[in-house]
């Protein structure tokens, strides 16, 4: 069986996902495992902590092991800001600051997957102020996805006023640059 | 607004208001974190820093008002004496984790005990505001305005894809945690909550005891709260949390009726014993008398016992604690002396019902 998520090596890992009651079956190599945070810890009897720092122990020895080769950290992934290195990040389960995030961005997938439910990406509040262009941006992704289902549905009268919206808040937002755009 | 006025009342004034569902939802609250852009957060800061956020609240915060929350008490974590800072914890208007971190640890309570700001604690800002009754979304518009009201004068850290960015991994995003405080006693009684609780914790959400992370169910209160903040937003993580709470509340009603339907007399005798216990006891353990209550505001809520306000449950299961009675003792108490005291302060509250 090959691997589902690279679809070259051959999957070494099998085992099935259970997310809000919905099962899953994974069948991946050791790189794309590592890579892509798959591995569920038994969550009962762990704090949270624990759990966290479980993780990240998987992240480098035993994935490091199962591979048959010593697998070290070489250059140590140290945050500009706050000082905080990753390992030490590892040790105490918590950011230093903003910046860390930047920093260890690379490695935080499979962290944020396991703690939340397989996402890594924030779906949630935008900071009234500081959002800027940003509401503008998030309002025509929720329309393009609705004119995608509207199409999909063949309900072009309704998805013909969705790109019209879509059009309009796109104008809106070119215009304090209009001069040089068009 | 002054300390004293929040050490003297167990109650805090919102909580005398009846909210939807308030036999069996005591409270909704919605929390939520941020941090300012440019300094490291509270565990590795320069102490100086963390002195100017606390300096920084107290300039533009103290005394201010937002809507109906009015006057905002600033009080400093390291001013507060030990059993001060307990009551505070009691009450729920501080977290033990604020109350650890003194130095430049500070909170701002509305007059009204309703919305309550952590400053320097895990993150830069924890905001909680609280509802009686099942109002999640109700606290969830106003924990937004109140938010957009604080970043008018605050940068806060946050990014376009991991959204607002917090010291612990386990907040990211969202930085929300919503919870409903439940009383359950006839889940409880019938033993059903031991195969609910596993079935919520599947669904992403946590069961906890009244006191938050690692404590006891005292008083068959449940707290319950999303585990997820990021990937979902607040308002589809809010209405999650409602269904399962509403699912709750629908078995617990169930199980009280067939309580009574079905061994009424039994379930009668044993809320009088508690009221009797309760009335009449000299020395009284918190666990007894958490259980004692319950079993009582059950009897309220069947109306097996009249002329016994509801809030009897919430105010007594936090004038009881510890810190409250020591604060009222206005001095240190070992443990046989607490329980001497609890009983008696239970007599003289339920004598004011009669």
């Amino acid at each position: 069986m090959k691997c589902q998520e690279c679809h070259e090596r051959p999957a070494t890992l099998h085992f099935s996902q259970v997310i809000q009651g919905k099962k899953m079956e994974v069948h991946v190599c050791n790189v794309c495992a590592k890579e892509k945070g798959y591995m569920n810890y038994p969550e009962d009897g762990y704090s949270l902590h624990h759990l966290l720092s479980g993780l990240f122990n998987f992240d480098t020895s035993n994935i490091a092991s199962a591979q048959g080769t010593t697998y070290q950290q070489v250059n140590e992934l140290q945050c500009p800001k706050c000082e905080l290195t990753f390992s030490e990040f590892k040790q105490i389960g918590k950011f230093g600051c903003a910046v860390c995030y930047e920093t260890f961005n690379e490695r935080l997938d499979p962290i944020f997957r396991r703690v939340h439910a397989g996402n890594t990406k924030h779906n949630g509040k935008i900071p009234k102020r500081q959002g800027g262009d940003l509401h503008k941006k998030k309002q025509v992704e929720a329309l393009k996805d609705q004119l995608k289902s509207l199409v999909e549905n063949e309900a072009f009268e309704e998805a013909a006023k969705v790109r019209d919206k879509i059009k309009a808040l796109n104008q809106d937002q070119d215009k304090p640059e209009a001069g040089d755009q068009s | 607004m002054t300390l004293q006025q929040f050490m003297n009342e167990a109650l805090s004034p919102w909580m005398r208001k009846e909210g939807p569902d308030s036999d069996i939802v005591l409270s909704s609250r919605i929390r939520l974190a941020r941090n300012f852009a440019n300094v490291a957060y509270p565990i590795l800061a320069d102490p100086d820093q963390l002195e100017e956020i606390r300096n920084f609240f107290k300039e533009k915060y103290e005394n201010q008002s937002f809507e109906e929350y009015k006057q905002f008490a600033f009080i400093s974590i390291r001013d507060l004496s030990s059993v001060e800072k307990r009551v505070l914890v009691e009450k729920h208007l501080i977290s033990p984790l604020l109350a650890k971190y003194s130095e430049s640890a500070a909170t701002l309570i509305s007059e009204n005990e309703q919305v309550s700001l952590m400053i320097n604690e895990e993150d830069h800002i924890r905001m909680q505001l609280y509802f009686p009754g099942f109002q999640l979304s109700k606290a969830l518009n106003k924990a937004f305005e109140f938010d957009d009201w604080l970043e008018e004068k605050i940068n806060y850290a946050f990014d376009e894809t991991r959204g607002y960015l917090t010291s612990c991994p386990t907040n990211v995003g969202t930085g929300m945690r919503a919870s409903v405080m439940m009383h359950l006693p006839a889940l409880v009684f019938t033993k059903q909550i031991n195969r609910m609780i596993p079935a919520i914790n599947q669904l992403g959400l946590v069961v906890r005891g009244i006191y938050g992370e690692g404590s006891e169910a005292q008083g068959n209160i449940f707290q319950i709260s999303n585990q997820i903040t990021l990937g979902k937003s607040e308002e589809d993580i809010v209405e999650d949390l409602q269904s399962v709470v509403q699912q709750l509340i629908e078995h617990e009603r169930h199980a009280r009726e067939q309580l009574m339907d079905q061994m009424r007399t039994k379930l009668e005798d044993r809320i009088c014993r508690s009221y009797g216990v309760l009335e009449y006891a000299r020395i009284i353990e918190s666990k007894e008398a958490a259980q004692c209550l319950s079993d009582v505001r059950l009897g309220i809520d069947l109306g097996l016992l009249g002329n016994v306000s509801r809030n009897i449950l919430n105010e007594l299961m936090i004038l009881t604690q510890p810190g409250f009675l020591q604060q009222y003792a206005k001095k240190t108490l070992t443990a046989n002396e607490r329980d001497v005291l609890r009983a008696s302060l239970i007599r003289q509250r339920l004598e004011l019902e009669k």
